[in-house]
């Protein structure tokens, strides 16, 4: 499955700078591998250590929260759109 | 040695004249200021050494609940005495919430209209409280972060310049003067010129540059330290990651005699345990504060660190800051302690 990936601007130095990119999976979690492999950095800013998504971090699937789908289980579709957005919003 | 760190609610004005607290206030904005300094002790038991304290200035005293209050009436005030802010011009700005909601606040109380530009992904709580104080929310993109909001600020400006005046936090020295002018002696007094270090988060860079500056100036000796998250991905509202973002103008690091990373996470679970432990609900910039905090004091034979408490938790009960909370208890305490052993 090939879907596409809105990256926030935190993260787009492991994207050499692009604002979205493919990636390839079933789930949410195989999205991330997969966007792990090509981008080497962002599983760990997304994944703490016991693999859960951070709590400060947000992913929407075709504009849902994952939170409230299966979680990293959430099983996608070619085309589906992922968005990762920070849960705030920086500065005061 | 008995020693008696006074809390009071004064004008700043009074702020180092008058140490007897207003009785009654006839604006919102004479109540601003003169936040109460409170002694971590609990949380900290058994982790310094007997001469050194930890002392957390309560930001959300303030009328508008945050340590923004003293900025924000200072940029105005600023603004009117130069003429840049006159009858007819409107207040806009970009900002995160809590500077939002004090010049929105301010604004109210002077007649000024004030319209804001923030990132979407800002607190529900935030949002409500600017519109009820009557001011006008634009969002921006919530994937370009605060970022977003400063740019898109700048081309409702471009677009209509005379209609506009902008504190620009990030870039006015009005916003380190209020700390300097009333956060600085507001602490020397508190500790009776006692403290040794002082630390506060970096957002705009305001508080701990004019905060630090004032007590640079009493006592040289005094260590100023600023906090930031430990990477550009972080969920520390108010923060700002120096490395990965626009450098605020007012925000001059050589000032800073170090500066500490703190993780996200452990910022949120010393929200959990300042709340259970210390009973003070905080909100993640606090928490991220106070292990800075802990850090330095527990390298210290003795010191008086003094840290401050941007706000109050309740504009964050719906924000991420509480996913999963529940699983916290203190006995996770010493665990996350002791990532700070010196």
């Amino acid at each position: 499955m090939s879907v596409r990936v809105r990256v926030p601007t935190p993260l787009r130095k492991f994207t050499a700078g692009s604002e979205e990119v493919a990636a390839a999976g079933e789930s949410i979690r195989s999205v991330i591998e997969d966007l792990e492999r090509n981008h080497p950095g962002m599983r760990e800013r997304l994944l703490d250590d016991k693999g859960e998504v951070r709590r400060f971090v947000n992913i929407y699937l075709n504009g849902d929260d994952i939170r409230f789908l299966d979680q990293l289980n959430s099983r996608v579709k070619d085309g589906d759109d992922i968005s990762i957005v920070p849960a705030i919003a920086g500065g005061r | 040695m008995a020693t008696t760190f006074q809390s009071s609610l004064r004008s700043p004005a009074d702020a180092s004249e008058n140490p007897v607290p207003a009785a009654r206030a006839t604006s919102a904005l004479d109540l601003i200021g003169n936040t109460p300094l409170l002694e971590i002790t609990r949380l900290t038991a058994g982790l310094t050494r007997p001469g050194v304290r930890i002392f957390a200035k309560l930001e959300g005293f303030n009328p508008g609940g945050s340590v923004k209050d003293r900025p924000a009436l200072g940029m105005i005030r600023a603004g009117l005495e130069r003429g840049d802010l006159k009858p007819g011009k409107v207040i806009i700005d970009s900002t995160s919430g809590n500077t939002g909601i004090a010049l929105a606040l301010v604004g109210t109380v002077m007649g000024y209209p004030v319209e804001l530009v923030m990132a979407a992904n800002v607190s529900r709580e935030r949002k409500k409280i600017i519109e009820a104080f009557g001011a006008k929310a634009i969002y921006s993109d919530p994937l370009e972060s605060s970022d977003g909001a400063i740019r898109m600020c700048r081309k409702i400006i471009a677009e209509n310049p005379d209609r506009y005046f902008k504190p620009d936090q990030y870039n006015n020295e009005a916003n380190a003067r209020a700390h300097f002018d009333t956060t600085g002696p507001e602490i020397w007094r508190q500790t009776q010129g006692r403290v040794t270090h002082f630390i506060a988060g970096i957002g705009t860079g305001g508080t701990v540059m004019g905060t630090g500056r004032y007590l640079k100036s009493r006592n040289r000796s005094i260590k100023v330290i600023a906090v930031e998250p430990d990477d550009a991905m972080h969920g520390l509202e108010g923060l700002k990651h120096m490395a990965s973002s626009i450098v605020p103008g007012i925000y001059h690091e050589h000032e800073l005699d170090d500066k500490i990373p703190i993780e996200t996470e452990d910022a949120y679970e010393m929200v959990y345990a300042l709340g259970q432990v210390e009973g003070i609900l905080v909100g993640q910039s606090s928490g991220a504060a106070l292990l800075a905090a802990i850090k330095v004091a527990r390298g210290l034979k003795e010191g008086c660190v003094v840290t401050i408490f941007p706000d109050f938790g309740d504009k964050y009960l719906s924000t991420n800051l509480w996913i999963g909370w529940q699983a916290w208890n203190r006995e996770r305490l010493p665990q996350l302690l002791k990532k700070w052993n010196p």
